[in-house]
């Protein structure tokens, strides 16, 4: 889950890391108000969306006076941005900038633990400086035992600052945003950029978190900042539900059980010439009620012209999923194709129960996505 | 109770590799309805099921199995040495740990939805005990006609020499069946599970191949998210002899969306299946299109 660069510097406030003085504003004359309470003749006006890009886009202007200000808070607010529209801005103080630097704490999946990960090519693209210049990124992993001791943070701290002063105000962020990290179950905490000031200070002047979706039933205060757009709401329903359901555009509606055999399966379709319209997978068990609900949801997506079933029966029985969906066949009457492939436990006894009920029933994996396939063909060009 | 301990001693070159006949296994949450339902169908294959676990429930009996009220009981009575984990994923971390201190040593965690973050403290806590990590999130492994310990549909397996290697559950199903019907058993079948974070991965797995003298051919199933793939295919091209066949899942998927694991997921551009298969073509290792393929490509490499 992603919060707003604005939240993301509450917490880092809480946790005693500096940031720059800032005020969100959903509107120009709450901008305004903003302005005069931060008493600084220059401010940055920044667009508040769950997307990168934004400073390229045309969401980051610095405004100098209550003019420019006015200008700019009008422009950006309301903005598209790669498909968020912009709601919300903040309006902080100018900062003096003497050098910018790159720290996040990331989930590493190699090492199996948080890593550090600094640079002192802050405020720049770091996925671009990782792939240009990898040596100018360090990376240190952290034992979870042992946390960030004073004297790895300072030897984290040695790595972006030789002024001594600098390193210990440094190594205090270093720790504060591990502390952040661990005790909100975060997946991401970035500064970038992190800035040495004309006036020798340290601090935060963009801040972006995201969490672990798992973790967030221990944060109630965290989820409640949760805004899905209408895609992730539509996907948030489908996992309410017990499923996983990613829309794709395509026009084969596919239903399967387990996710890596639900990749497999739009996989496939797109190899035999056709275009899946999304991903589901309806999990492990098989009661009646689910596949009807899983009917509901694929046959909601108006592109969706052919429905392909592939269930492979380990813990889910085969005559279950029949039962389900002659039920739901029943329940929703439409006129869509559908092909179904029913192998593993009780399999036999599935496609005897779908036997007369006008599906199209395949043994094999292949089979029936070429049967889809070649359906949906004549329909969907 | 009385407990003969040279059943402890392993004969390593009778092993399948991780489990096999002599494998001790308990289920940590064994009264609730997954634990109980899996450690019946684990017993009916042949497992040998020593106890389970489930707080404040000592002297019950779960299908003729005994209940323990903590790991180090279970362990001190029966030898177990291996677990398999079915608690709530908000508990999940406390039973890992709970059973890598109480001296187990191969630990499965079936649970889905475990916090990252509790995987990380107890991944480290159990290797620090010199323990394995299987999982979470994952269906368990098997090595058939020898023992179940996971959720794995047995009648799908069939004794052999292919080792399989899989972040996937029904897709592993998918290729073994494959696999059987063409008549290749399986040494023994790993799901490693579908988390950004879990214990054994490729790579290990790989290495315990290779050394197994039962394996003789090794299939890895891997799907979109991270560069396990990427360094997995490294390793074969330096240091497995035994033939390999791949499958990649996730093909279609679109950037920035979790396709149904949490470790599924393709972020700023990296992770993604056409990368993946590029790896492992370019060591060297053939890649199936499609599923059915496998068994014709592991045979043209033998």
């Amino acid at each position: 889950m992603k919060i707003h660069e604005y939240q993301a510097k509450e917490l880092f406030a809480t946790y005693g890391i500096p940031v720059d003085r800032s005020i969100v504003c959903r509107s120009v004359e709450d901008a305004v108000k903003a302005y005069s309470q931060l008493d600084s003749q220059k401010v940055i006006v920044k667009a508040q969306v769950h997307t990168g890009g934004r400073g390229k886009a045309g969401g980051v202007r610095l405004a100098n006076g209550e003019v420019e200000l006015r200008k700019h808070a009008a422009a950006i607010l309301g903005m598209d941005i790669k498909g968020f529209t912009v709601d919300r801005i903040l309006v902080g103080q100018a900062i003096n900038i003497e050098k910018e630097y790159y720290v996040s704490y990331v989930i590493d999946r190699k090492s199996k633990s948080a890593i550090l990960m600094s640079s002192k090519e802050g405020g720049m693209d770091i996925e671009e400086v990782a792939r240009t210049s990898p040596e100018k990124i360090h990376k240190i992993e952290i034992d979870p035992s042992t946390g960030m001791p004073d004297y790895l943070a300072r030897e984290a701290a040695f790595k972006l600052f030789d002024d001594i002063k600098q390193v210990r105000q440094a190594a205090v962020i270093l720790q504060k945003l591990y502390k952040l990290f661990m005790s909100t179950d975060a997946s991401l905490a970035e500064i970038n950029p992190l800035v040495l000031t004309k006036e020798g200070e340290i601090m935060a002047i963009d801040a972006k978190m995201t969490f672990d979706d798992n973790a967030l039933f221990r944060h109630p205060k965290i989820a409640t900042l949760n805004e899905p757009t209408e895609e992730e709401k539509k996907e948030q329903n489908a996992k309410n539900k017990g499923f996983s359901y990613v829309n794709l555009g395509g026009e084969i509606g596919c239903m399967v059980n387990g996710a890596g055999l639900a990749m497999a399966t739009m996989d496939l379709i797109k190899l035999y010439g056709g275009n899946p319209a999304n991903f589901l997978d309806i999990g492990g068990s098989s009661n009646p009620t689910k596949v009807i609900e899983a009917m509901k949801l694929l046959l909601s997506d108006q592109n969706v012209k052919v429905v392909l079933i592939n269930i492979f029966g380990g813990i889910t029985r085969c005559d279950d999923v029949a039962k389900g969906l002659l039920e739901a066949i029943k329940q929703i009457k439409t006129a869509i194709p559908v092909v179904i492939r029913l192998t593993g436990t009780n399999e036999k006894e599935g496609r005897a129960l779908l036997q007369g009920s006008g599906l199209h029933v395949a043994e094999t994996m292949g089979e029936a996505t070429e049967k889809a396939v070649s359906m949906c063909h004549p329909m969907c060009q | 109770m009385k407990f003969n301990f040279s059943l402890f001693t392993f004969n390593l070159q009778n092993m399948s590799i991780l489990i096999d006949s002599n494998t001790r296994v308990i289920v940590q949450g064994i009264t609730g309805r997954d634990g109980g339902f899996h450690a019946s169908k684990m017993k009916a294959y042949g497992t040998h099921m020593v106890g389970g676990t489930s707080p404040g429930k000592a002297g019950e009996f779960a299908d003729g199995i005994p209940v323990f009220n903590t790991v180090r009981d279970a362990v001190a009575e029966t030898g177990a040495d291996t677990s398999v984990i079915f608690v709530p994923a908000p508990f999940a971390k406390d039973a890992m740990m709970e059973a890598a201190d109480a001296g187990i040593k191969l630990i499965v965690t079936i649970t889905e939805g475990v916090p990252t973050l509790d995987v990380i403290e107890a991944y480290h806590y159990i290797r620090r005990k010199g323990a394995h990590l299987i999982g979470p999130n994952c269906p368990g492994l098997i090595s058939p006609e020898k023992s179940l310990v996971g959720i794995m549909p047995s009648m799908i397996f069939k004794q052999g020499g292919t080792g399989v290697i899989s972040r996937s559950g029904t897709l592993t199903y998918e290729v073994v069946y494959n696999l059987t019907q063409k008549g290749i058993g399986q040494s023994t079948a790993v799901g490693v599970g579908g988390d950004p974070v879990v214990g054994l991965y490729f790579i290990e797995l790989l290495e315990m191949f290779e050394k197994d003298p039962e394996t003789d051919s090794i299939v890895l199933i891997g799907e979109i998210g991270g560069d396990a793939e990427e360094r997995a295919a490294a390793y074969i091209r330096e240091h497995i002899t035994k033939p390999v066949a791949v499958f990649i899942a996730g093909q279609q998927a679109p950037p920035g969306k979790q396709m149904g694991h949490a470790g599924a997921i393709i972020s700023s551009g990296s992770g993604t299946a056409a990368e993946k298969i590029a790896a492992f073509e370019a060591a060297g290792v053939p890649v199936a299109k499609e599923p059915s393929q496998i068994p014709e490509l592991l045979k043209r490499r033998r």
